[in-house]
């Protein structure tokens, strides 16, 4: 497989389609992506759905916060937390990282950038 | 000559038992310049454990766990520890020991710590199988494992211990227990007459059935014991028999060797422990003192202090000890203090009794009225401390001598105060010998928290009776430093749940972001942010998901419903007082088909439909809504059920209606948002089959009106919720109920139960139902003000969802695709029915 990674953005919804301080779940092909919206810093934050702990798809329903700073949130169901940042887990040091995917603001449209490797998979 | 010198001083030690191992604790605490070489028999197969709370074993604590110190500590010391190997014979002449295995050992100083054993009446068949001691953890482990067969128990001795073992049988699973006493009165040594008359009657209602003034002629059975034959001719049957009668010191070793014994057993010791040897010390419950065993651990502490301190050459003496008590026997306080039996002629006795809660309390004045003598503390020992201070250091006592005894109902301050009155030597934790003084000492050294205390004090370690008399010297130590105990939400917020309520209240704030702006920092997180929900919710009422709160709700209450696995949610409609007509539940039948929903009567008397899509929501709810349902509130820290019983509209024990009076209450406190979930029942009669007593408020009928009961719960650790008023009509309930609740909301720290706050209320439930019913706070019409308007606030919020087409949008699985359903949600059958798929 090509190691190359050439972003390609997509449309994923209008700014205000996302609660400000919360994510909602943006359908990409198959693959769910869990997009956050840091209203009092204009941050915009992208992970996969899924939360590694119990494989559930929830996290764009999790509750958004910082610690020290660091962008997070926290999975419904058992409160596990995770960096938006570089999506490793705050909480758990053995849990799995989640991909995490940038995000671009252009008039009032989001677009969030997958690689072409990610591409290829969802094909 | 010059060898002997330098080579180090060695203690045998006889008896690996609670004194013993203390006593090695402080010789080795001593300062020395060649610490002493310690050798220690133990006849008891592991090293010395906790006695005193042997009958935890029963609770599942292990025989670990109960070890004073492991075998590697003593290795450590190095000290050498001869375990399972009794010592047979001192020969005084030659300062040597011979052991059971054949091990002699020489001494400088012998410390005999043999303790004692049970004492067994000499009654006829007394050896059969199935009568067992209350000593040793191999005592417990030989009772359980004859406890199988039997399904009714017997004890003989009413005392301390021989309660102990009742509870053990009990804990057995032997519900049919007696405990048979000599005397005309339980705990003859520590309590009187009627204080034994309450207690029998707390224990009756705990299934244990007590027989006092009861001479045991024989033990009957062919080999196991069948029963007891009274010398009334009366027959007691049994199939397990504990023989509690009380303690015999263990001196035979010490008689062998020509030591001094009393008449009725113990080894003589003077002000030093030393015994008629002055090479040998005798300590703890094998010594006799002024022609006294003490059969406590607290003085067998003290005596080891004093031996050890002698030997290592320092001036101590032992003076008698005082031996107040204070025990939770089978979960009923029981506690002796002082001189407990003060001769009437010479004191006055203030004496309360509360037959419906089981309380007796009795304190001896001085005739002058000037200081406290002693005194017995049955059903409610929360005073015991602080009286048992005022009795030890004579302090002088206040105009009004019967405030100490309702001392519990006294606010906290006042407790406060009752510590810091306290001269710096009185003795706070006799166990350890720790004084005020050094406890103020360690949280002024830097050592704020109860944990830090106990570590480098000690003091609390042992039988935990001090505790809240620790807890409450930090708090008045700190405070006394200008220093104020927090109680933060999280790093956002550096306030307490309580100080935010008044702040938010103050200024009027009406969203997280406000709130964030006025006293947080940083962006908030998953513990603060529905804290902060909450208080908005409790102070406003305002629906939940507007402002930009909807962010801010734990994920349940954000989307209106509880989170299954899989990602599905559930739906659960209120049925007030689980009231339902036929029509209404074919409503919810169909509903439940049309969505594939997995449908199942709950706990709390109403109907849970699972397995709901997201997307789906707002439609069910919409149908719900037409049909006449509202929100039930299952996904918020809000009122979830309040349940009934059928009552006396059909019931033919009711005395009032109690469907009619649940469905009242669980309108008027639907959707209340507290800092945890809150539940109520409502029984018609005492029968209860409503629970109400596992309630967060529970409400019982009875012949004069209700009995309001609070703060129970059921859950993980069940509490049984207790009398707040009794015999009160409809009104003055609902009244008392609304100050309660708001007080409850505005006082509470997250996510606590009204069970856990008032266990953790300063001043107990005394306290509360003086802010409640004597409004003793004077906010009482605040309270019921506050109440109101959160009642007249009320909406269903589900009905606002499903009528504003904004929020409706919040309810699908993609924000780009809002009508496809999230696509990995799988289900499997059973029964007929739908389940979540398993999760990996
Ligand atoms: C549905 C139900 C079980 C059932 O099938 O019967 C249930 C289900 C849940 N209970 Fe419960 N409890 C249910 C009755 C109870 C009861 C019995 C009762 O109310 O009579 C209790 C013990 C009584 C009590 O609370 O005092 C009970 C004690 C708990 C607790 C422990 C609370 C405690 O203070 O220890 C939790 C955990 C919590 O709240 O933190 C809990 C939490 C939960 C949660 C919310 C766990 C969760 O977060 O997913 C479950 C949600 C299921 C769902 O998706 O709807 N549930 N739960 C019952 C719903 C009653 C209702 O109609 O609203
Ligand atoms: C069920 C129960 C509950 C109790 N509850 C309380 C309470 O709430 N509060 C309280 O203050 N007290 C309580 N006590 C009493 C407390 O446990 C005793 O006061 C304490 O254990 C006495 O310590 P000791 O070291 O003197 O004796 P023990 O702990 O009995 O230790 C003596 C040890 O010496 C051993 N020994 C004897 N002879 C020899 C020998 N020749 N060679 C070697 N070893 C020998 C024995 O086997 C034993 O292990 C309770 C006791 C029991 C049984
Ligand atoms: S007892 Fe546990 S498993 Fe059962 S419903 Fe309650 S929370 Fe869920
Ligand atoms: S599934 Fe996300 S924390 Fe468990």
């Amino acid at each position: 497989m090509s190691t190359t990674t050439t972003t390609s953005w997509f449309l994923a919804c209008k700014t205000s389609d996302v609660p400000t301080n919360g994510g909602v779940c943006v359908k990409y092909k198959e693959e769910q992506i869990a997009l956050f919206y840091f209203a009092r810093r204009n941050e915009w934050y992208a992970t996969q759905n899924l939360c590694p702990h119990r494989q559930q798809m929830a996290l764009s329903r999790g509750m958004t916060g910082t610690v020290k700073d660091e962008p997070k949130v926290a999975c419904p169901f058992h409160k596990k937390t995770f960096s938006l940042k570089d999506g490793r887990c705050l909480s758990d040091e053995h849990e799995c990282s989640l991909t995490t995917y940038p995000v671009k603001i252009v008039d009032d449209l989001v677009y969030i950038g997958v690689d072409a490797v990610m591409e290829m998979a969802g094909v | 000559m010059l060898i002997l010198k330098y080579s180090p001083m060695k203690i045998v030690v006889i008896g690996n038992g609670m004194v013993g191992y203390k006593f090695c604790e402080k010789i080795l605490s001593k300062p020395a310049t060649t610490p002493p070489q310690l050798v220690v028999f133990g006849e008891e197969p592991r090293p010395a454990y906790d006695r005193v709370h042997l009958t935890s074993w029963f609770d599942g604590k292990t025989a670990d766990d109960l070890l004073l110190a492991t075998a590697d500590w003593y290795q450590q010391q190095g000290i050498r520890l001869h375990l399972g190997d009794p010592v047979l014979q001192i020969d005084r002449n030659n300062k040597t020991i011979h052991s059971f295995k054949g091990v002699v050992e020489t001494y400088d100083y012998l410390v005999l710590a043999t303790g004692s054993a049970a004492f067994v009446p000499p009654i006829p068949g007394i050896d059969k199988q199935g009568v067992f001691l209350y000593r040793t953890i191999e005592d417990l482990e030989m009772m359980k494992a004859y406890a199988p067969k039997a399904s009714k128990g017997a004890v003989i001795g009413g005392g301390l211990l021989g309660l102990e073992a009742a509870k053990a049988l009990l804990d057995l699973g032997i519900s049919n227990t007696h405990v048979v006493e000599f005397s005309s009165r339980l705990m003859p040594r520590q309590i009187d007459e009627q204080g034994s008359a309450m207690l029998q009657g707390k224990l009756a209602s705990l299934g244990l059935k007590v027989l006092t003034g009861k001479n045991t002629r024989e033990v009957t059975g062919d080999t196991a014991v069948t029963g007891l034959q009274f010398t009334d001719d009366t027959i007691l049957e049994t199939d397990i028999l504990v023989v509690s009668a009380g303690i015999k010191p263990r001196d035979e070793l010490a008689r062998t060797a020509g030591l001094t014994t009393g008449p009725r057993g113990g080894i003589q010791v003077n002000e030093q422990m030393q015994t008629s040897d002055s090479f040998i010390y005798a300590i703890g419950e094998c010594a006799l003192y002024n022609n006294m065993i003490y059969g406590l651990v607290a003085p067998g502490y003290e005596m080891a202090e004093v031996a050890a301190s002698h030997i290592a050459g320092e001036a101590k003496a032992f003076t008698g000890f005082d031996m107040s008590t204070k025990l939770k026997l089978i979960g009923v306080d029981v506690a002796s203090f002082g001189d407990p039996f003060a001769d009437p002629e010479k004191c006055h006795s203030i004496v309360f009794e509360d037959k419906f809660k089981g309380t007796y309390k009795k304190i001896n004045i001085s005739t002058d009225g000037q200081y406290l003598l002693g005194g017995i503390l049955i059903g409610d020992a929360a005073a015991y401390n602080l009286l048992l201070q005022t009795t030890k250091n004579k302090m002088t006592l206040p105009a009004n001598p019967e405030d100490l005894l309702l001392g519990s109902s006294r606010s906290a301050a006042d407790t406060g105060a009752g510590v810091t009155a306290l001269p710096d030597e009185a003795m706070i934790c006799s166990c350890e010998s720790v004084s005020k003084g050094a406890i103020c000492q360690a949280v002024t050294d830097g050592h704020e928290t109860l944990d830090e205390v106990k570590k480098c004090t000690k003091a609390g370690t042992c039988c935990g009776g001090c505790t809240p008399m620790v807890k409450d010297l930090i708090t008045a130590t700190m405070k006394a430093q200008g220093k104020y105990i927090r109680n933060v939400v999280c790093e956002h917020f550096p306030y307490s749940r309580q100080e935010m309520l008044d702040l938010i209240k103050v200024k009027s704030l009406r969203s997280f972001d406000d709130v964030l702006d006025h006293y947080g920092d940083g962006e908030g997180c998953e513990v603060c942010k529905p804290v902060v929900a909450s208080i908005l919710a409790s102070l406003w009422n305002d629906m939940i998901l507007d402002k930009g709160n909807d962010t801010a709700q734990d994920s349940n209450d954000r989307y209106l419903a509880n989170i299954q696995k899989g990602g599905t949610y559930s739906v659960v409609p209120r049925i007030p007082g689980g009231e339902i007509t036929p029509e209404k539940l074919v409503v919810i039948g169909q509903i439940g088909t049309k969505y594939n929903l997995y449908t199942k009567i709950t706990g709390g008397q109403r109907i849970d439909l699972f397995g709901a899509h997201l997307s789906d929501l707002p439609n069910i709810w919409e149908e719900l809504i037409a049909a006449g349902f509202e929100s039930g509130h299952a996904y918020g820290k809000a009122l979830r059920t309040v349940k009934s019983c059928v009552g006396s509209t059909w019931c033919r024990f009711g005395l009032h209606d109690s469907v009619s009076f649940a469905i009242r209450i669980e309108e008027r406190y639907r959707g209340l948002r507290a800092p945890h979930k809150i539940k109520s029942a409502v029984s018609g009669c005492i029968r209860e089959c409503a629970e109400a007593q596992s309630k967060d408020f529970g409400i019982i009928a009875t012949e004069k009106g209700w009995n309001l009961y609070v703060c129970g719960n059921g859950g993980s650790k069940p509490q049984h919720a207790q009398l707040l008023a009794a015999d009160v009509d409809s009104e003055t309930c609902i009244q008392y109920i609304d100050r309660f609740l708001m007080f409850y909301i505005k006082t509470a720290d997250p996510l606590t139960r009204t069970a856990t706050w008032l266990n953790k209320l300063d001043g107990g439930m005394d306290y509360l139902r003086n802010v409640v019913l004597h409004d003793s706070l004077g906010i009482a019409h605040q309270l019921e003000a506050e109440m109101q308007s959160l009642v007249d606030n009320y909406k269903c919020e589900w009905r606002e969802v499903v009528e504003n087409p904004e929020l409706r949008k919040r309810f699908s699985h993609f924000v780009n695709a809002p009508a496809d359903k999230d696509p990995t949600v799988k289900f499997e059958t059973m029964r007929a029915q739908k389940k979540a798929a398993e999760w990996k």
